[in-house]
């Protein structure tokens, strides 16, 4: 019997603490995306009808919608390749020449492609606007490369996509590196043996030991790709401003804008709608990192 | 054969890290010139004029110059630091405080409702921090904590990430020993404490960096609570920055970034292993 509540009185500080924090204020978000603006009359869906309508609303939507498509699928195959070459060069190592000198420039390496997930947006931008300015390193690398004058303001145009894109791999390759790290070191290497007895080649290997050993990592990776994705609004916001191209306006930069007005119903309602779709998705891919199995 | 294929993937790799390496040391050797190789090589840049760049990986002669009037002629930006260091630090106390044990209590109790709990904790992990902003506000609006340090502190220690992170880790720990502490009469206490807590260390280590690295960087929280700008945290400095600091610009950036940097090259092995165990489907 005492048993049964011991799992509880471990989770009551952090349950409670987001039950107080984010449970009853979002039922108030809830509440209050139905309501006019003083809080006092239900409008029904006027405010989601009103968000939907908007044409900031759709342009950021579909932004990050995009952005999510373009920017996940490359890093999970940036990263993925990063931690096959790791794992490749320092198994050969070891075959070649025992355990000993393996790890070591390896390790350098790895420590180098997580470095950058460490250093605060605020801190590289100068770097960046050093390279991506009208007058700066890449226009002038262009200019000498083509023979004619680049002056392309890079994080201003509709090149910022690109750039930003570029920032979210430089910052996040590491970390997902070593997700799929992990995920290479749980497949047996008794299997590849096997595999290069029978004859396989390296895409055989790939295909049918190496993928399949991964399936698990895949959605975990995905997932904590997600979650680092919106960070992105810092480099987003710190090299482009708070009215940045029309081609990255994500819905960040409509929340801060909505912020300012204090427009709390359009607010509540797409908080509301974006939570809902969250849990959706959820549902749909079944809680995943959860166990299954009963013990 | 073999030798050819790894003298191929090094050079791969290297030049991958060069990537990394390179716009460092730019900015390492921006932080060495003194004032008027700056303003000669970076005006642009710094936002003060229209002039080509002229990049470089060496000062022509390295000068302390900037740091020193960072460090001891701008009160800015010490005050700056200190807030985020009031900011950040309880908020991580809290975090400990209240999702270690959480997370024991996902990865080894078994009771009614733990998948939808878990699944809960993902979702929020998920949702971009506008959407649970939006609660948050209301909150810190009602609690009337609103500019003030508390407003900083007090929604993050709640943050999802930590606990997803934790359980993962904890999920390794071997559920023999937790049963042989058991049957040699050990209490839940004395099971999360002395098993838990030390085999479970490096997804505490990494959870706590990764929110560490998260709000030392803030600033939709700040930006967005906090109307008084004597209580910005330094992630703030230099977005801010006044034109006549300019000069000072990269060695704030460098100051900035040293804690997190340093951190991280300490306990990378903790890092390494934490973030792995959050990658491992059991």
């Amino acid at each position: 019997m005492r048993r049964k509540i011991v799992p509880w009185l471990f989770l009551a500080p952090s349950l409670g603490g987001v039950i107080l924090f984010t449970g009853l204020p979002f039922l108030d978000v809830v509440k209050r995306s139905f309501q006019d603006a003083m809080g006092t009359r239900f409008v029904g869906m006027d405010n989601y009808r009103a968000v939907l309508a908007n044409s900031a609303f759709r342009l950021a939507a579909g932004n990050t919608v995009r952005f999510l498509a373009v920017c996940i699928p490359l890093l999970m195959t940036v990263s993925f390749t990063a931690a096959l070459l790791i794992s490749a060069g320092s198994n050969i190592g070891r075959e070649s020449k025992g355990a000993a000198d393996t790890g070591d420039r390896y390790s350098v390496f790895r420590t180098t492609l997580v470095l950058p997930m460490t250093i605060p947006a605020a801190s590289m931008v100068l770097v960046w606007k050093i390279l991506l300015c009208p007058d700066g390193v890449l226009n002038q690398f262009l200019s000498g490369a083509s023979g004619r004058t680049w002056q392309v303001d890079w994080a201003f145009s509709r090149w910022a996509f690109p750039v930003l894109t570029a920032t979210y791999l430089w910052k996040n390759t590491g970390y997902d590196m070593i997700l799929w790290l992990a995920g290479l070191q749980g497949i047996s290497g008794e299997l590849y043996e096997a595999a290069k007895m029978d004859g396989a080649g390296v895409f055989a290997r790939m295909w049918y030991i190496t993928l399949p050993g991964l399936k698990g990592t895949f959605g975990l990776v995905g997932i904590l790709s997600v979650v680092n994705s919106f960070r992105v609004y810092r480099e987003a916001y710190l090299l482009a401003g708070s009215y940045p191209d029309a081609s990255i306006y994500l819905i960040p930069h409509l929340f801060a804008h909505w912020f300012l007005d204090l427009d709390i119903q359009k607010m509540t309602a797409a908080a509301a709608m974006m939570t809902a779709i969250a849990l959706i998705l959820a549902v749909i891919m079944g809680m995943p990192g959860m166990k299954r199995r009963k013990r | 054969m073999m030798r050819k294929r790894r003298t191929a993937i090094t050079i791969t790799l290297f030049a991958a890290c060069l990537l990394v390496w390179l716009p460092l040391l730019v900015m390492a050797a921006a932080v060495l010139m003194p004032e008027d190789e700056l303003y000669w090589r970076y005006l642009s840049p710094l936002g003060l004029g229209q002039d080509r760049v002229r990049a470089a990986l060496l000062p022509s002669y390295p000068s302390l110059d900037s740091l020193l009037e960072l460090l001891v002629r701008s009160p800015g930006f010490f005050k700056m630091f200190w807030n985020s260091c009031i900011q950040v630090f309880p908020m991580l106390l809290g975090q400990l405080a209240a999702a270690a044990p959480a997370a024991w209590a996902l990865a080894k109790f078994q009771f009614p409702g733990k998948r939808q709990l878990f699944g809960a904790y993902v979702v929020l992990m998920v949702l971009p921090f506008q959407v649970t902003q939006v609660s948050d506000y209301l909150v810190l609006d009602r609690l009337g904590i609103l500019d003030s340090h508390l407003a900083l502190i007090m929604p993050g220690i709640w943050s999802a990430l930590p606990v997803y992170i934790m359980t993962k880790s904890f999920e390794t720990v071997p559920e023999a020993l937790v049963e042989a502490a058991y049957l040699d009469g050990a209490g839940e206490l004395y099971a999360f404490f002395h098993i838990g807590v030390p085999l479970g260390y490096p997804g505490i280590a990494t959870a706590l960096m990764l929110s560490f690295v998260d709000r030392w960087n803030a600033l939709e929280q700040p930006v967005t609570y906090l109307k008084d700008r004597t209580l910005w945290p330094v992630s703030l400095y230099l977005p801010d920055i006044a034109r006549d600091k300019a000069s000072v610009a990269f060695a704030a950036a460098l100051i900035t970034c040293l804690l997190p940097v340093l951190t991280y090259l300490n306990c990378q092995e903790e890092l390494e292993q934490g973030v792995a165990a959050s990658g491992v489907k059991q």
